[in-house]
Parts: structure tokens; sequence; C-alpha cells
């Protein structure tokens, strides 16, 4: 009898606090956002953008956000439908994959929310969402390969080590290093391998390469990751690196530590994948308040090219993830 | 006519008794593997002498990239061997359990916000801690394994799929980094001596091992539970325990390979350190020619079948093979090891042998 009295108690009282989650959801002024992320455990890059948004989307600013994180495509599309059901005003979406959207994403247009996605694009038609911003890793691949062309080497001897290949940061970053090899007789690719993001694995590669007795001078590695994989081969062997010395080491996504490489001049160069997109999502946000429409679909996110040689302490603070 | 008859009987015996060594497999292996290399290109045997930053000797060439990388599986394997003669099962959670004892030590040395200057305590400590923790695992395994009968598989299936994500909550998912250059002593060189360390901890590692087997009753033990277990528990073992005890061994071995590791780079990647490290450390026990399914088992060739593992993969890398490709290699190598010890093909292969001695001695009375 007791028990069933004490069912009766928390049956109602998880009613009630029910209904009290619905009240509070009350029209006050706010601007209500769904925000759909991955997982923020994920990478150093997911934790800086997700700590990004939620200083962005506070009540202070104007905003009553919530937050889903899932690395799964179909929990993500739950969340979506969950957040339409409640009524949101905006949905923010990062993807875990790209296929598979259409119908939730209508559903939204039906509703009359907006969808901004972030950091990945979708297979969807454009129609379906009003502003996609994304990093532009082709250009951030660019951007590295100028600045080491800028560094005017009799001949260039690189060891390119790649991330998961058909990653879009592996196909961006090795793109631009490909068509430079090509198009120049004093470029050579000393070995292109992948390790995966692995730090390991570019260690063993390095190794591999210094093993055999092949001279170079560039590593050119498509992460932070397996730039000190690679580094950690070059000191095992004494061989110097950094700036003025025997090779040059450039990595990219700007985390803290790597910076700190920089700015101690071990490293040469760390290329920028900018995880902090909430300021460009709140403008498009007011934009869209205001009445305005917003003409470009697309939005590349400036992304910066960090050089040991000009690199500040300021930089790192501010850069580094 | 007669005696040479009977001269290659001998021969054809003598390499019958030389096949049936629990060493062939892994000796044939290295000997095939050192004279593709060879023919390939010899100078993969070429070893320089150089010296390090610091002025100190340090030698370097594929042959002692070997040493330095096999060192660590040869430390996994050792306990992978008595994990797989007393349960007949093995461990898969070796890698993600590095990961979190790795992390451990880093977070011991780095202290709570992973950013100090400075060791918050000597590496010894943080090693034993690691140590304490990483036999926890074990222990957790073993006692899934031991008392509640689960598949070794199942159970550490467990550790292999949470054990990443415990190892980056230790940490608060921070990526501490060592900045202490004697850190990286243990993946790296001891001042002075042009070996890598982790050779020599390895030699450590085998030979306490060696003389624990020489002078305890470790080995008759996990033998006759992985033979037959309701024998041994009638002859008054305990086979929980001692599956137990097997668990925690390879759970110490786990950590010394995870302090490696984490020498190595000074730091940790909680997704990918030591990423299918177990595979490798499994196909050493196969390659050293243990049975899998348990019982006999010779500590010395799984050794060597580490050793030989890391020879084909550093093999590979010379050969500029993707190291995504990497494990379709080794694949190859387990899918023959398994053909090979299967019992229909060991028929065949006995009743092939036993119909040439057939016809030869036919051809003798003939």
């Amino acid at each position: 009898m007791k028990k069933k009295i004490l069912a009766v108690l928390m049956a109602t009282a998880m009613v009630f606090s029910m209904v009290a989650c619905g009240g509070k959801a009350d029209d006050n002024g706010l601007i209500k956002v769904g925000i759909i992320n991955n997982d923020p455990n994920e990478s150093g890059y997911r934790t800086a953008n997700d700590a990004d948004l939620k200083a962005m989307f506070t009540e202070a600013n104007g905003y009553d956000a919530s937050f889903a994180y899932s690395l799964k495509n179909d929990e993500q599309i739950a969340s979506a439908q969950q957040f339409i059901q409640d009524g949101v005003d905006y949905l923010l979406l990062s993807a875990a994959d790209t296929a598979g959207w259409d119908s939730v994403l209508k559903d939204a247009q039906k509703e009359g929310v907006q969808v901004i996605l972030f950091d990945r694009t979708i297979d969807a038609d454009d129609s379906l969402y009003v502003a996609s911003i994304v990093s532009d890793m082709a250009k951030e691949g660019q951007t590295a390969v100028d600045w080491l062309k800028g560094q005017n080497l009799a001949e260039y001897n690189v060891i390119h080590i790649q991330g998961v290949m058909g990653s879009a940061a592996q196909k961006g970053r090795t793109g631009a290093l490909d068509a430079e090899v090509a198009a120049n007789a004093n470029w050579n690719l000393v070995t292109q391998q992948t390790a995966e993001w692995n730090a390991e694995k570019a260690q063993q590669i390095v190794q591999s390469v210094i093993d055999s007795g092949k001279s170079f001078n560039v590593i050119y590695a498509e992460n932070d990751d397996m730039a000190k994989g690679a580094v950690a081969a070059l000191d095992k062997a004494n061989i110097s690196h950094g700036v003025g010395k025997d090779v040059i080491v450039m990595g990219f996504d700007c985390n803290k530590w790597a910076l700190e490489e920089l700015l101690k001049q071990n490293w040469n160069y760390d290329g920028q994948c900018n995880p902090f997109q909430a300021s460009y999502i709140d403008d498009i946000i007011k934009k869209l308040e205001a009445g305005e429409t917003i003409t470009e679909k697309v939005i590349i996110m400036d992304e910066k090219g960090f050089d040991a040689s000009t690199i500040t302490q300021e930089d790192v603070d501010k850069y580094g993830i | 006519m007669n005696a040479k008859v009977s001269k290659k009987f001998s021969i054809s015996e003598l390499v019958m008794k030389l096949v049936r060594h629990q060493l062939f497999i892994p000796i044939a292996a290295l000997l095939l593997l050192a004279i593709f290399n060879l023919i390939n290109d010899p100078s993969f045997y070429k070893v320089t002498l150089g010296y390090s930053s610091t002025g100190d000797p340090v030698l370097s060439g594929y042959p002692i990239t070997i040493l330095d990388f096999g060192s660590e599986l040869a430390i996994l394997a050792i306990g992978m061997t008595l994990v797989t003669a007393a349960t007949g099962g093995q461990d898969i959670s070796v890698g993600a359990t590095i990961a979190i004892s790795g992390s451990v030590v880093l977070r011991m040395l780095c202290g709570p916000d992973g950013r100090a200057e400075t060791m918050q305590m000597p590496i010894v400590v943080a090693f034993l801690i690691s140590c304490v923790v990483a036999m926890l695992c074990g222990a957790f395994n073993g006692v899934l394994v031991a008392y509640f009968k689960i598949q070794p598989m199942v159970a550490t299936l467990i550790l292999y799929t949470a054990g990443r994500s415990i190892a980056a909550w230790i940490n608060n998912n921070r990526l501490p980094i060592v900045k202490e250059e004697s850190f990286k002593v243990f993946g790296g060189f001891i001042p002075g001596i042009p070996i890598p360390t982790p050779f020599f901890i390895a030699l450590a590692c085998i030979i306490l091992m060696t003389l624990v087997l020489r002078f305890t009753n470790l080995k008759l033990y996990t033998q006759a539970v992985g033979i037959n277990e309701s024998s041994a528990r009638l002859n008054g073992l305990n086979p929980a325990m001692i599956k137990f005890i097997t668990f925690v061994i390879l759970g110490i071995c786990v950590a010394v390979a995870g302090l490696i590791k984490v020498s190595r780079l000074s730091t940790i990647n909680y997704s990918v350190v030591a990423k299918d490290i177990e595979m490798d450390a499994i196909l050493a026990v196969a390659l050293g020619g243990n049975a899998l399914s348990g019982g006999k088992f010779s500590m010395g060739a799984s050794i060597l079948g580490a050793y030989v593992i890391q020879f084909l993969t550093t093999t590979l890398y010379k050969l500029e093979v993707p190291s995504d490709a990497l494990s379709a290699y080794k694949a190859i190598v387990v899918i023959l090891l398994v053909v090979m010890s299967a019992p229909t093909v060991r028929k065949w292969f006995s009743d092939l042998g036993k119909k040439l001695k057939a016809k030869a001695s036919v051809k003798e009375v003939g």
C-alpha cells in the first residue's frame, strides 16, 4: 500500500514538473534556437566550437537556446524533429552525415523554422536552409601551400602526411599540395601516405623515411597531431626543425599547444580551421529578425595561417583551441 | 642403396621434427621476411651511429626501429599469452586499457589542469598508480571471465568500447603535455646508450617473466586450466583464481606498454593511442604457434612472434604501403595461420606425410 501511494505521488510530481517545463518556454521576447551539434568530446575543434556557441547563445544576448549532441545522424534527426515540435524559431545544425535530412528540413519549412547550417554541409536542396557557414578546406590548403612557396627554397622535398582518406579536410588540404607538386619541377613528394589523423602512425611513417636515408626538408602534416608525431621522429634522429633549421614543419587546426610550438619556433606554420561560427550565425539571425534577406547562401569563414616568425602570444590566446 | 634410403629417411624425419617444433612458424616467418628484404633492398639492414642533440650516441635504421616498436608489442604478448593459455580466449581491450593507463600517468604528472610546467610527482609514483589502475581494469575483465563465466572476447568488449571514453574522462578531455625532457627516456634513449629504451624495458619484463615461470607453478597451472578445467579442479587447483591472475598480469603489461606509448609523444590522443594494438598482440601469440584455444604455450615463441609482426609492419612502411591498408596485409597472415592450424588441414598434412612414408617404404621393399 505504501508503495502504491509513493508511486502515485511520484507520478503526480512528474506530471507537475513536466507542466512546469512546458510552461517555462513561454514567449518572453527571447529568440528560441535549437542547436544540433556533434559530440564536443570528439576533438579539440569541436570542444572549442561548442564553447563558442554556448558563449554566444545566452539569455543575455537575447536567445533561449537548447542543445542536442550526437555523432549519429539518426539521433540528430530525431532531436531536430523534437526541436521543430517544441516550436523553435531557428534550427542550427552541424550534421553528422550529409544524407537523410530532406524530410525533416521540409517539416521545418512547413512549421516556419529557419535552418542554418554550420561547419558541415548536407546533401539537400538549398531552398531548405537559409545559410550555411563553412570552412573552405581547399582554401586552407592553398593558403598553406602559398606560404610554403613564399619560403623560396631551392628544392622542396616534402613528406606529406594525410588525414583519413576521403574526409573533406584531407581532400582540400591534399589537393592544393598535389597541384603545386605537379606544376613545379623542384617540388617533390618524398612520400605521401595517410596516417589517419594518428600521431603514432605519422611517427612511424617519418621514421621509415629517415631510416631509408632519403633527404627531405618539409613536413606537411594535415593536422597538428600528425605533425607532432612527425616531430617526435625527427627529434629521435636529431634532425633539426623549425625556423631557420633543416626541416620545415607544417600543421593544421591551431591547437593551443601547436601554436605554442610555433611561438617557440619549433614548428614553422599552422593553418587555422575556424571553429568560431557563432558570431556569423548571430549576424544572420539579427539580419533575418530585422526583416532583411540573406543573399549569400554559403558563407565561407575567414581562416588564417600562422607563421612562426610573426606569431604573438595574443594570437596563441585568441586563436588556440 | 639401402643406406642411401635410410639416410634420406632420417633427413625427412629431422625436417618433420623441425616443422613440428613450436618455434618453427615464427622463425620461418622471420627468415621469409629477412630474405625478402635482403633481395628487395639490402640497405634495409643498414644501421648508422649518430649523435643526439645532447651529444649522446644513438643508433638508427630499420632494424633498430623494429627493436624499438616491437618491444611494446612483446611486452603485451607476454600477458596475452598467459590469458590465451588459461582462458582459451583473448583480451581485446588492451588498446583501450593502454589509453586509460597512459591517461592516468599524464594526469598524475601534469596535475588537474594538464598544464603544469614541472612534473607533479616522480615518474615512478605516477607509473605505479597507472599500474594499479591497469591491474584493476584487468581484474574487472578477470572477474567477468573467471567468476561470471563470460566469454573473454565478450567480457573485454566492454572496456574495448568504453575504455577510450574513460581515458578522456580521467583528464577532463584535455590533452596534457609533459614538458620535461626526462620523461622522453622511456620511449627514446637512455643518455649514453645507443639502443632504444623500450628494448631494455621489454628485456626486463622477459627476464622477470622467465624467472616467474621458472620458480613458480604459474606455467603448469595455467596450462592445466587451459587444457582441462574440470580435471584441473579435481587436482586441487582453483581455475577461476588462475584465470583472474592472468588478466591481472596482462594489466601490468598494459601499464608498462602504456608508459612507453605516452613517453614517445609526451602526450596522448585518446581516440587513436595504441589503436588496434590488441590485434597485433593476439597475432603475436598466434604466430608463436600457440593454440588460441588455450592450453600449452611457449612464451619465447610469442615474444619472437611480436618482433616478427613489427618486422612485417616496418617492411610495409618501407614499401610505402598506405597505413590504412596495413591491417589488410596482416589479415592475410592471420588467415594463413588460422588455416594452417585448423584441425582439418593438420589432418590432411599428417595424412599426406603418412602416404609419402608408406610409398617410400613400399619402394624400399620393392
